[in-house]
């Protein structure tokens, strides 16, 4: 028999989990920004880091968003095959949960009806909204707050077989190269390796919100994701993009299998304000 | 190590030559807010010859769209969003007589000469810091453009807000000195970019 699961409990979810993540950042990044502050050879850097960890601290405390780009609200439900959803339409379900956390939680309306429109939905809906069917009967709602800042400096190339290792690692410091400091320094850089078009990217989506202090499984890619950093924290870019060795504080990568011909590659930045939380009904 | 900075309301020319980049300041006065959706409507009405809603000669313009406040607060969370993105209205604000831009982020590398030319100032708040970068403001109205909500124009008070001068007038420019000083230190990739990132020459 399939459990029953109303949308309410959904929607309840994503309204508390979109105001926890924009108050609360997560202890990965909280602790990286207190390593970097001790590790940064930049004094100015130093500084830059230890202000942010109060910024974080204050925001926890006071209970206030962190940032002011409270984000895009990213949700990505993984539903258990054996979950009968009830009570009215899962996506309505999931806008009203934006909606709500973003009234309760005094969130900044950062959301345009239209992309060549632009007026301001005034609200925060809608969602951006990825769904996956899972085993089991339960459901797990992740909700992230993307802000745009380092989204905008997020890039996408469809490289070739040839171009191979050395093309994914070129692309990927190239990416972190032109975001400079304009994508809030330290960055996070998630990348998506693989699949097709828009799955590299949602590889990369992924890829970023997972915590960082989770290196990937296979050997080979956790070898890439720290030969990765340590090249791209040779840039010298550094915090708030004036200097120093802390210009990202991970590299997470995904991986999918993908076409004879092809070699997708996504890149997702995440500024240091990589706001994430996520919880099973 | 800060210096403090007077803008009631402007910016002097006094203060506009001394500042040089690197400087970090702490400001006490008055800033204007204007981020994508207002200063392309300034942009549009200078092109048009029509009045502009509030008068930019002199005033420091802050690249902010704060959350709203909380019971108890002046301000929700208000913290810089990245300047570059307004590079096709800088030359229009400058001209009409904005002293300093304020936001995050480094520009395209002509950027700094259109500073230098209409002797203006870019100063970078701390990306990321809004809840604490909220305790420097005392007070703040909207002005104009109510209906753009987060991104109308606000007047700020402001106490002892932290900034770091970017851009002087001199067309001095901390971030590529600051990362090219770096990068040859760490040993890193050259830039390499294929075309520039953002906006137009002018």
């Amino acid at each position: 028999m399939p459990r029953q699961l109303h949308v309410d409990a959904i929607r309840q979810a994503v309204a508390e989990l979109l105001v926890e993540a924009n108050y609360c950042i997560g202890d990965d990044v909280l602790d990286a920004l207190r390593q970097a502050a001790e590790e940064e050879q930049s004094p100015l850097g130093r500084d830059i880091l230890a202000q942010l960890v109060a910024n974080y601290e204050l925001a926890r405390q006071e209970r206030v968003p962190a940032c002011q780009d409270t984000g895009l609200t990213i949700v990505f439900l993984a539903i258990g095959q054996d979950v009968h959803l009830v009570g009215g339409d899962l996506r309505q379900a999931v806008d009203a949960g934006v909606r709500e956390g973003s009234k309760t939680g005094f969130l900044r309306n950062s959301v345009v009806g239209d992309p060549l429109l632009r007026r301001n939905t005034g609200d925060n809906g809608p969602a951006v909204l990825h769904i996956d069917i899972i085993p089991g009967d339960r459901v797990h709602v992740t909700v992230a707050c993307k802000g745009f800042g380092s989204e905008n400096k997020s890039r996408l190339a469809m490289l070739t077989p040839a171009d191979g290792i050395e093309g994914v690692k070129r692309f990927v410091v190239e990416t972190v190269e032109r975001a400079g400091a304009q994508a809030c320094p330290p960055v996070i850089v998630g990348v998506g390796i693989g699949g097709s078009f828009e799955l590299a990217a949602r590889l990369s989506k992924q890829a970023v919100i997972r915590p960082i202090t989770q290196r990937h499984p296979r050997p080979d890619i956790r070898a890439l994701e720290e030969e990765l950093l340590e090249e791209i924290n040779r840039l010298g870019i550094g915090p708030q993009g004036l200097g120093g060795i802390k210009t990202a504080l991970a590299v997470n990568i995904e991986v999918y299998p993908t076409h004879i011909a092809g070699l997708p590659v996504a890149v997702n930045i995440g500024c240091h304000s990589n706001r994430h939380r996520d919880m099973w009904l | 190590m800060a210096t403090e900075l007077y803008v009631d309301p402007v910016l002097s020319l006094a203060d506009i030559g001394r500042l040089k980049a690197g400087d970090q300041v702490l400001i006490t006065g008055e800033l204007l807010t204007a981020r994508d959706a207002a200063c392309g409507r300034l942009a549009r009405a200078l092109a048009a010859g029509e009045p502009l809603p509030v008068d930019l000669r002199g005033r420091i313009v802050y690249a902010v769209g704060p959350t709203p406040a909380k019971p108890g607060q002046v301000i929700g969370s208000a913290g810089p969003t990245t300047a570059a993105r307004l590079r096709p209205y800088l030359k229009a604000l400058l001209s009409a007589g904005m002293a300093g831009l304020m936001g995050k982020g480094d520009w395209p590398p002509e950027a700094a000469g259109v500073f230098q030319r209409h002797q203006g100032v870019y100063f970078v708040a701390l990306g990321g810091a809004g809840a604490l970068l909220a305790k420097a403001v005392t007070a703040v109205e909207v002005v104009a453009y109510d209906d753009l909500g987060p991104e109308a124009i606000h007047r700020l008070r402001v106490e002892r807000f932290p900034a770091i001068v970017a851009i002087d007038a001199e067309g001095n420019d901390l971030h590529r000195r600051a990362r090219e000083e770096w990068r040859k230190r760490l040993g890193g990739m050259e830039a390499r970019r294929a075309e520039p990132d953002a906006g137009t020459p002018g």
